[in-house]
């Protein structure tokens, strides 16, 4: 009896990926733990190696082949002597991988009007971010990044690709995991002048370093009489990624949002990621930029001029409408894009809110689409107790209660830690039906 | 250097003869063998998409906590990090419940709602399965910190990586285990990287035994890939912190064979250093050789072993594709304990 072999699942967010290569060919036989074929996902390649003994039959699925479905049948493996049982049934019906990233759609003309910035091309959020300091490097000497793994393994999600061969090792520099350590050893370079650029592997590690960014990095401008300033950028995967359960997604916007001293930026696209990070890297405060996991492999239209740039503080309109307002940040704006897509077909118009920046809030962009729109909605994967939906609220009812037609409504994630099983997690973040209903609902169509 | 610790070290490199009996190298075998086929089952499971995240393998380091496991008595406790399969399995929890758990399932230890990462057994004095680089240590003091406290004679097993010995809670927790005498086992895995990172680019200690030594801690070297030598090591150890002398740390020289987690393309080492390993070192194989040519026994009995495996190994698979996800209701529950 044959068995099938499957495109397997080498990541937690992967769900389809490139067959690069194959090592072996039809009549070869395999053992065990053996190299058969190369994947390439967009972070990686790797090997793929036999989980059972017996000859190759066919190859289902040629080299080079792009965009293969995890748990496509990609070759027959005849198992020989009594070994056929162990290659994984091609009958088991698979849970679902990690949730396909919302698939976005195009981006839409930009409402507001912006700086016009001239030719665009399409890149990833993760070469955009890469883009950003290398750009920011080149310019500036004092511009050096540290992190775990982010020189020689170039990077632990690929952001940093390419720096340390560009900027060598005194520029790019690994860390050992020591994250209160390395901070405190950044921010206090950052005290001398330097621009360091701290990555966290995630942001749930910056916990570990919390008491330096909070502590040293934000408030000793204020404690020295202005006189010992922290020009640092701490960035680094914010918020779920998929399946990693509790310790690993959580959204950290609210939490350096409430301190001063602090700015908080959370880009959504390439060219909000690429922008938003060299302005991060300019700025001569502490800045904390909130990246997203599942964003690093989506494709946006990005300006290529060399300037390029934007303003820490200004949100943006990312779509037009007159019946209410969306204001989501980071991954969510993707989820409010979608549901103003939904209730345009039931006659509800929505115009969305791209926060970019979380501290300082663009309160008065807000306030003038509440003004127009007169309803208001909020979206946020993070906990609803004190969460950016909150202060949003908050700030809409102190400058524009009167317009109002309906109390704000909030989607955020639900108060309980991440669970990990893959039907509670999927009911643990928001869902586009929340949203499109959280719309009907200040706008009394329910 | 404290006197304690130089003692130790003088017992280092003296290697002496196994020192497990027919029934405990069988014993011993068996136990590393079913963390092998489990982790492969898992590998095989992340591979199909029935596990998703992280998934982080204990292939090739089963020598250390089976080892570790032989010395230890019904009560005392083990705290790890997230490469916890194996210690859950060498603590006598049950293949499906740890299986179940990785595949999201209300038959997993922690319903479904923990995963690889995250499971715990009080009645097996399982204390986790921790995400956070290092944050176990701290824990862990807390374990020894209770038996201490209770004066019950037991002991607790701190593991951690290589990679973790950096952090800095690690060193703050050696000193507050010396200071109260803390029955302590401090078990670092040294298997050579903390993900793509290699040990030598990460500490500038060449011997992480003496990470203690500071605080008169007494550390050892250990073969981690022997699980006789581990063991006696391993025994020295529990007598040390059973009498009351305080915290002990075992430095293991092991091995993982697979990546990091299931995402890591391991262009850091090179397959051959890996193929090597398994060659020469492997524990599994060591233990088998040991079994055939010193203690009589056959590969028929093997065999018999090798079938017992490969079926409870089946079973926890089966059942934890069969076990359903949790009820949604479970979503909203033990965030707090109701009080009244
Ligand atoms: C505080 C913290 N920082 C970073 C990480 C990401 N991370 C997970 S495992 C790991 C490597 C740990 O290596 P080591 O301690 O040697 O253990 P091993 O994985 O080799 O068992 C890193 C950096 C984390 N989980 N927690
Ligand atoms: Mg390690």
């Amino acid at each position: 009896m044959g068995a099938v072999i499957l495109m397997p699942a080498l990541s937690p967010t992967m769900t389809e990926g490139k067959l690069a290569r194959w090592l072996k060919k039809a009549g070869d036989s395999v053992k065990s733990g053996e190299v058969i074929a190369e994947i390439e996902t967009d972070k990686a390649t790797m090997e793929v190696e036999a989980v059972d003994e017996g000859v190759l039959t066919s190859i289902l699925v040629p080299e080079g082949t792009e965009n293969v479905a995890v748990n496509t049948a990609i070759a027959e493996l005849d198992g020989g002597a009594g070994n056929a049982k162990a290659a994984p049934a091609p009958v088991a019906a698979p849970a679902p991988v990690a949730a396909a990233p919302a698939s976005v759609p195009a981006a839409p003309r930009a409402a507001t009007p912006e700086k016009d910035w001239g030719p665009t091309k399409t890149i990833t959020v993760r070469e955009a971010l890469r883009d950003a300091m290398a750009a920011e490097m080149r310019a500036d000497a004092d511009v050096f990044l540290i992190g775990e793994e982010v020189a020689q393994y170039q990077g632990a999600y690929k952001i940093s690709q390419g720096l340390l061969e560009e900027f060598g090792p005194r520029r790019v520099m690994d860390m050992p995991i020591t994250e209160h350590g390395f901070t405190g050893m950044a921010v206090g370079a950052a005290f001398t002048g330097l621009k360091p650029i701290v990555e966290f592997m995630t942001f749930n590690f910056s916990m570990q370093a919390i008491d330096q960014i909070i502590n040293s990095a934000a408030k000793t401008l204020y404690m020295s009489g202005g006189q010992l300033g922290c020009p640092i950028v701490f960035r680094g995967p914010n918020g779920a990624a998929s399946r990693v359960a509790a310790q690993h997604s959580q959204c950290y916007a609210s939490w350096y949002a409430h301190c001063p001293g602090l700015k908080v930026v959370a880009p959504w696209s390439a060219a909000d990621a690429k922008g938003l990070l060299r302005a991060a890297i300019r700025d001569p405060n502490p800045v904390i930029v909130l990246e997203n996991e599942i964003l690093y492999g989506q494709s946006f239209e990005c300006p290529t001029a060399d300037d390029f740039v934007l303003d820490i503080g200004k949100a943006k309109v990312e779509r037009e409408g007159s019946d209410v307002t969306i204001v989501a940040f980071s991954t969510m704006v993707g989820m409010a894009m979608q549901a103003a897509e939904k209730l345009a077909e039931q006659g509800i118009s929505a115009e969305v809110i791209n926060l970019r920046s979380i501290r300082p809030l663009d309160t008065e962009t807000i306030a003038a689409s509440v003004r127009k729109t007169n309803r208001l909605v909020t979206l946020e994967e993070g906990w609803p107790f004190a969460g950016i939906g909150a202060e949003v609220a908050m700030q809409i009812m102190e400058t524009a209660f009167d317009h109002l037609d309906a109390p704000p409504v909030r989607v955020t994630g639900v108060d309980v830690p991440m669970p990990y099983a893959a039907n509670l997690e999927k009911l643990a973040l928001p869902r586009l039906e929340q949203v499109v209903e959280a719309a009907r609902s200040v706008t009394y169509r329910r | 250097m404290p006197q304690a610790t130089e003692a130790a070290s003088k017992r280092r490199g003296k290697a002496k003869a196994p020192s497990l009996s027919r029934e405990e190298l069988l014993r011993a075998y068996r136990d590393m063998l079913l963390i092998r086929r489990f982790e492969e089952k898992a590998g095989q499971l992340y591979g199909m998409g029935l596990i998703g995240g992280f998934c982080h393998l204990y292939i090739g380091q089963e020598a250390v906590v089976v080892g570790m496991q032989m010395c230890l008595k019904p009560g005392d406790q083990v705290i790890t990090s997230y490469r916890d399969h194996g210690h859950m399995l060498a603590t006598g929890m049950e293949a499906r419940g740890v299986m179940a758990e990785l595949t999201g399932r209300i038959g997993g230890y922690s319903k479904g709602k923990g995963g690889s990462m995250h499971m715990f057994s009080r009645e097996k004095g399982f204390y986790g399965g921790h995400g956070i680089v290092g944050a176990q240590v701290s824990l862990g003091n807390g374990l020894a910190f209770a038996n201490w406290y209770r004066q019950d004679g037991r002991v607790a097993v701190t593991y951690f990586g290589e990679g973790a010995s950096n952090q800095g809670q690690v060193f703050e927790s050696l000193n507050l285990a010396a200071l109260f005498k803390l029955p302590c086992i401090f078990i670092i895995e040294n298997n050579k990287y903390g993900m793509g990172t290699s040990v030598d680019r990460a500490s500038a200690s060449r011997d992480l035994s003496q990470n203690g030594a500071p605080w008169g801690i007494p550390g050892e070297q250990v073969n981690g890939m022997d699980v006789a030598s581990v063991r006696e090591a391993g025994e020295r150890a529990v007598a040390h912190c059973r009498a009351g002398k305080g915290p002990y740390l075992l430095e293991m020289k092991t091995y993982r064979y697979r990546g990091h987690s299931m995402s890591d393309p391991a262009k850091y080492r090179t397959r051959e250093e890996v193929q090597k390993m398994r060659e020469t070192s492997d524990c599994i194989e060591t233990a088998r050789k040991a079994l055939l040519d010193g203690f009589g026994v056959t590969e028929a009995d093997l065999k018999v072993i090798d079938d017992e495996v490969k079926a409870i190994v089946q079973d926890s698979a089966d059942f934890a594709q069969e076990s359903p996800e949790p009820p949604e209701s479970e979503l909203m529950t033990d965030i707090l304990v109701e009080v009244g």
